[in-house]
C-alpha cells in the first residue's frame, strides 16, 4: 500500500520533466502569488500568516506568524530577514531538495515574507558543503532581478529589497538562529544568550530580524496563495500543514513524504511509505526528528487523554500520528521530520557513542556544561563500547546528561543531552548487559555495521 | 598577493552587498581558499586589510569553521560522512576502504599528494546514505561492498585529471529520478 501525501511545498519535487529555471517556474503559475501580495497591504499579509497556525519547520516549531509579530517596527531601525538553509541537523535532508529542485518557489516565499515585514535586505544562509545548492540559487536569484522580482522596485512598486546568499562553513552550531546571525556578521557561530538577543529586536548588526527555516519560507506562499483561514484547516489543532518526514537508516526504502499533520501514523510511514524493516530484521529505536530530539523504543506504550479530541488514547511507536502535538504527547518531538530509524542490528551503545561524538564536536565551547558536558559523554560512551566500561558509567553518563539541559545560552546544551536522557534509561537493560558480557571478553551484537 | 582578475572583480562586487564590510569574511575565505587551495598566513592578512579588520578577527573565523584549512589538501579532496544515518548503512566501514585504497587515514592527505580523507558530519542527504562528497560532487549510497570499489576507480580517474561524472549533485542525480 502506498501512503497518502498530501504535496504542497514538494509539489514539483522529483517531477518527470520539472527543472529549477525560472520558465519552468512560471508555467507552473510560479510569481503569480507574489504579485498578488505586492498589491495587499503588509500588515494584512502578517495576519493571514497568523491566522494559517503555520509553526516553523527548522526544528523549533515556534508560531511564525508570532514570531513576525514581535517584530520590532518602532524602532527605526533596518529590518532583515534571513532564510536558515543550514539545514545541519543529522537525518534532515528536506530543504535540500527544496533549494536544488525548485528553489523559485523559495524565493517567490522569501520576496512575499520580505514585503510583509518590511525588510530592508534578505540573505539565504546556505551550509558550506551546498556548493551547487549556492550556485544554483544564485542563478536563480539573478533570473529573478532580471524579471524585476528581486532587487530595485520590486514589481513596479516603491519596494525593494536584495537577496543574497551567503554560504556557512561547516558548523553545526551555525543552523542556531543566534549563531547564524554571528556568522553572518563575519564572526565564529557564537549564539548570543537570549534574553536580550531575541533576533526580532536585537538581531543581525543589532537590528530587527527575522530568521525562518527554508520550508516555513516557501509555506509562506501558499498560506498567502490560499488564505490564512484555509490553510489552518489543513492537519490538526495546533499543528497546521504538512510535514515532510525524511526517513533515513535501516528501512527497506528511505525517502521523502510530504504528509499533512496527523494524517497518518508513523507505522504507516514506515511500513507503507518505507516498505517496512530490512529482510529478517525487527525494529529497535527510532529517533523522529532530527538527532536532537528523544528516542522512541520499539514496543513501548504512550498512555494519556489527547487534548485535540478528549479521548484516552494507549500507542506503541507504530500508532503515533504525526503531528507535533501527538509526538509531543509521547515525550519527543516531531521537529524537522528527520527520522532515524534502527533496527535489532544495531548496537545501542555504539549508536550512543556516534551521536555523542557528534555533539562533542560540534560544541562551540562558550558554555561549561555542553563543552566539558558533551566531550566527557562522548569518552565515556566511546568507552563502553572498547571493553573497558564500568557499571557505575550508566548513571554517570545520565547525570552528565541532566547537568548539561537547561544550563546553557543555547539549545545545543538539549540536543547533546536528550539523547541520552532518553536512550540511557530506556536501553539500561542494554547497557548493563553489554558491560558485562565485555567484560567476560565476548564481542557483544556483532550483525550489525560498526557505528563508531 | 596575486590574485587572479575575475577574481578581484567578483570580490570587489561582492563587498559592498552587505551592509557591513565585517560581514564579506566568510565569503572572502571561501572563494580565496577556492582560488588558492588553503588559507595561508599572506591570504588572512589580506583578507583583513581588505575588510578594514585586525588579522586576529579573520584568523579566529578560519581556525572556527571545519571547512578552512590552513594548509594545502591532496588534489582530490574525499568526504565521508560519519554521522548516525550514513553509519547505520556502513559507512565506518565504507571509510576503511577508502583509507586502505587511497593511501591515508582520515583527516590525512596521502603521501603522492593526490588524496585527502575526511569523516565529516552529516551533510543532509542522510536518506541516501552512506553519502561521500568528492569535491564539489557527491556519492550516494556508497555502501562498502562494491559501490566503493566503483568510487575509488572514480577518484583514481579524477586524481588523473579526468572529468567523471558531468551531472553534478541534486537536480537530474539519478537518485532524484526514483
Ligand atoms: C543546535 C541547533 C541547530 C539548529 N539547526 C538548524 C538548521 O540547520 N536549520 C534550521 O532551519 N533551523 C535550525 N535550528 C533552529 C533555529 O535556531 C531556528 O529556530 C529556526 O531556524 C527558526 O526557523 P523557523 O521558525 O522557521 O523554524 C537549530 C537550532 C539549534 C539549537
Ligand atoms: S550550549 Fe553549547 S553550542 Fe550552545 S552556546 Fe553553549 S557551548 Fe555553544
Ligand atoms: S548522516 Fe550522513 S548525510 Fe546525514
Amino acid at each position: 500500500m502506498a501512503i497518502k501525501e498530501r504535496r504542497i511545498v514538494y509539489k514539483h519535487v522529483d517531477e518527470e520533466g520539472y527543472s529549477n529555471d525560472i520558465d519552468c517556474y512560471i508555467k507552473n503559475g510560479g510569481y503569480e502569488v507574489q504579485k498578488k501580495a505586492f498589491e495587499a497591504k503588509p500588515e494584512d499579509l502578517r495576519q493571514e500568516v497568523l491566522n494559517s497556525g503555520l509553526r516553523g519547520r527548522g526544528g523549533a516549531g515556534f508560531p511564525t506568524g508570532m514570531k513576525w509579530k514581535f517584530l520590532d517596527f518602532k524602532s527605526g531601525k533596518p529590518i532583515y530577514l534571513v532564510c536558515n538553509a543550514d539545514e545541519s541537523e543529522p537525518g534532515t535532508y528536506k530543504d535540500r531538495q527544496l533549494l536544488y529542485q525548485d528553489p523559485h518557489q523559495l524565493i517567490e516565499g522569501m520576496m512575499i515574507s520580505a514585503f510583509a515585514i518590511g525588510a530592508k535586505q534578505s540573505f539565504i544562509y546556505i551550509r558550506g558543503e551546498f556548493i551547487n545548492g549556492a550556485r544554483i540559487l544564485e542563478a536563480a536569484i539573478e533570473e529573478a532581478r532580471a524579471k524585476n522580482l528581486v532587487g530595485d522596485n520590486i514589481l513596479g512598486s516603491d519596494y525593494s529589497c536584495d537577496l543574497i546568499v551567503h554560504r556557512g562553513a561547516g558548523a553545526y552550531i551555525c543552523g542556531e538562529e543566534t549563531g547564524l546571525i554571528e556568522s553572518l556578521e563575519g564572526k565564529r557561530g557564537y549564539p548570543r544568550i537570549k534574553p536580550p538577543y531575541f533576533p526580532a529586536a536585537l538581531g543581525l548588526y543589532m537590528c530587527p530580524t527575522i530568521v525562518n527555516n527554508v520550508e516555513t519560507l516557501c509555506q509562506v506562499k501558499h498560506i498567502i496563495d490560499m488564505g490564512g483561514e484555509e490553510f489552518s484547516k489543513i492537519g490538526v489543532k495546533g499543528d497546521s500543514g504538512t510535514h515532510i518526514m525524511g526517513v533515513s537508516g535501516l528501512v527497506q526504502k528511505p525517502g521523502y513524504f510530504e504528509i499533512e499533520a496527523g494524517a497518518c501514523t508513523f507505522g504507516e510511514l514506515l511500513y507503507d511509505g518505507c516498505g517496512g524493516p530490512l529482510p529478517g530484521r525487527k525494529f529497535k529505536a527510532v529517533i523522529p526528528g532530527g538527532l536532537s530530539m528523544k528516542i522512541l523504543k520499539w514496543g513501548e506504550r504512550f498512555k494519556g487523554k489527547h487534548p485535540n479530541t478528549g479521548e484516552d488514547f494507549d500507542w506503541g511507536v507504530e500508532d503515533i500520528p504525526l503531528d507535533s502535538i501527538s509526538m509531543g504527547l509521547c515525550g519527543t518531538a516531531l521537529s524537522t521530520g528527520g527520522a532515524i530509524i534502527m533496527d535489532d542490528s544495531v548496537d545501542m551503545l555504539e549508536a550512543m557513542a556516534n551521536i555523542n561524538a557528534f555533539y562533542a564536536h560540534e560544541s562551540c565551547g562558550q558554555c561549561t556544561p555542553c563543552r566539558e558536558g558533551s566531550l566527557w559523554m562522548n569518552k565515556l560512551s566511546t568507552r563502553m563500547t572498547s571493553g573497558h566500561g564500568r557499571e557505575q558509567d550508566v548513571p554517570l553518563l545520565l547525570d552528565i546528561a541532566d547537568q548539561i539541559a537547561g544550563r546553557t545560552i543555547c539549545a545545543h546544551g538539549e540536543a547533546a543531552a536528550w539523547p541520552v536522557q532518553s536512550a540511557v534509561p530506556k536501553f539500561k537493560d542494554e547497557y548493563l548487559d553489554k558491560i558485562k558480557k565485555q567484560a567476560n571478553g565476548e564481542r557483544y551484537n556483532p550483525a550489525g555495521f560498526p557505528l563508531i | 598577493m596575486d590574485l587572479s582578475l575575475e577574481l578581484t572583480e567578483k570580490i570587489d562586487k561582492l563587498i559592498p552587498r552587505y551592509p557591513d564590510k565585517r560581514s564579506a569574511t566568510l565569503p572572502l575565505c571561501h572563494l580565496i581558499q577556492e582560488e588558492k587551495g588553503y588559507l595561508s598566513k599572506e591570504s588572512v592578512e589580506w583578507i583583513a586589510a581588505k575588510l578594514d579588520l585586525q588579522p586576529m578577527q579573520v584568523w579566529e573565523v578560519v581556525t572556527f569553521y571545519p571547512m578552512y584549512r590552513r594548509e594545502p589538501i591532496g588534489k582530490v579532496h574525499v568526504k565521508v560522512c560519519r554521522t548516525l544515518s550514513c553509519a547505520l548503512r556502513g559507512s565506518y566501514k565504507t571509510c576503511e576502504k577508502l583509507e586502505q585504497a587511497l593511501g591515508c587515514k582520515r583527516g590525512e592527505t596521502s603521501h603522492d599528494g593526490k588524496f585527502t580523507i575526511e569523516f565529516v558530519e552529516c551533510i543532509a542527504d542522510c536518506g541516501y546514505a552512506p553519502v561521500v562528497q568528492v569535491d564539489d560532487k557527491l556519492y550516494e549510497k556508497v555502501t562498502p561492498d562494491g559501490k566503493t570499489d566503483e568510487l575509488i576507480e572514480k577518484i583514481k580517474r579524477m586524481a588523473e585529471g579526468e572529468s567523471v561524472d558531468e551531472t553534478p549533485e541534486g537536480v537530474k542525480h539519478p537518485a532524484f529520478m526514483g
